[in-house]
């Protein structure tokens, strides 16, 4: 009775250890489903939206300006957060408004990326915390499937281009 | 149900007997084989890449950076050292410790370190390239804590967590 107990026992720690190192590797190296939160990326993602992010581009370099990523906060390591690739290394952006009169640059570093949410009044991102390193970068997001009225591909950036390349 | 097939089993068995039996026994052995490769494959791999990746694994370490606690013998015998993935799971270090860090890319004489950053520093000062080159790194970059050497036998050892005493602290957030 007890052997029988402890049999299922072991059998069902090896399942869950299984399967557990299955889910890693899938979703470090293939890709997984995110929900996302907060109105950062509105009108393009919503809140509670439930999207697909592709985990293969960030190993092979391929993250292009205009990708929507998700990537670990830079100030809090344990979290994460979901903005569109505004500019990448060697890239001028602009930080001062195009409206403005007198326009100010910066230069993105060597190894980083200068992300922005869509919802520009309402985002905490690189305009904030400055360009943000490569290697946070975990995977971009590029097909939404929920909310069903907006199942697909995600759109362009509503914001146009805001950087001018050198 | 175990039998050790040898090829002229499998010979034998496929050229007389699949026109009688419709291909079953050759089938059986090829289904068999794909049964236990694909259960090997998606068992054995995961779970290898899943221990390398989040509990712990070993490399060897290049250059004089961070001479003399590792490489003191200099291109001769490079230190083979255990990164603890484990040990790091919730961004805890400490002052002192070693860490590897995912790679990337001050004027200041006193730099505050962000929330959430830290400031990691070879050993070997003017030799190496580090915090002073690229400024504070963030701990989402943080990939392991290098615990023990394992090469060569004779520096086996747990690498002690220690501040350099000429690299002093002007305030810390605690005080």
């Amino acid at each position: 009775m007890l052997r029988g107990v402890l049999g299922k026992t072991f059998r069902l720690v090896g399942y869950t250890i299984q399967y557990g190192c299955i889910a890693h590797c899938a979703f470090e190296y293939v890709g997984g489903v995110v929900m996302c939160s907060g109105p950062s990326m509105e009108p393009t993602i919503q809140n509670s939206d439930i999207v697909f992010a592709e985990n293969v581009s960030r190993h092979f370099y391929g993250i292009q300006r205009g990708d929507i990523v998700i990537a670990k906060s830079p100030s809090d390591p344990k979290s994460n957060i979901c903005k569109r690739v505004i500019g990448l290394e060697g890239d001028k952006i602009l930080t001062t408004s195009p409206s403005d009169f007198f326009k100010s640059h910066i230069y993105v570093p060597t190894g980083h990326v200068w992300l922005e949410g869509d919802n520009l009044q309402n985002s905490t991102d690189s305009r904030y915390y400055g360009p943000i390193p490569y290697g946070l970068i975990r995977g971009r997001i590029f097909f939404k499937i929920w909310p069903l009225s907006d199942f697909g591909f995600l759109r362009d950036s509503p914001n146009g281009h805001r950087f001018s390349d050198n | 149900m175990a039998r050790d097939f040898c090829w002229r089993d499998f010979y034998f068995s496929s050229s007389l007997f699949s026109e009688l039996t419709g291909m079953a026994q050759s089938q059986g052995w090829v289904k068999r084989y794909l049964k236990a490769f694909c259960k090997g494959f998606f068992v054995a791999v995961p779970v290898a890449v899943t221990f390398l990746d989040r509990v712990a694994c070993v490399a060897r370490v290049e250059g004089a950076s961070m001479q003399p606690s590792l490489n003191p013998g200099g291109s001769q015998s490079s230190d083979v050292v255990l990164l603890n993935h484990w040990k790091v799971r919730n961004f805890e270090v400490q002052r002192g410790d070693i860490v590897s860090l995912v790679t990337m890319g001050h004027k200041n004489r006193y730099v505050k370190v962000p929330r959430g950053h830290i400031w990691v520093e070879g050993d070997h000062h003017g030799h190496s390239f580090d915090s002073n080159s690229f400024g504070p790194v963030s701990l989402g970059l943080l990939h392991a804590h290098a615990t023990h050497i394992l090469w060569p036998p004779e520096r086996w050892q747990k690498l002690e967590s220690v501040l350099p005493p000429e690299r002093i602290l002007v305030k810390s957030e605690e005080e």
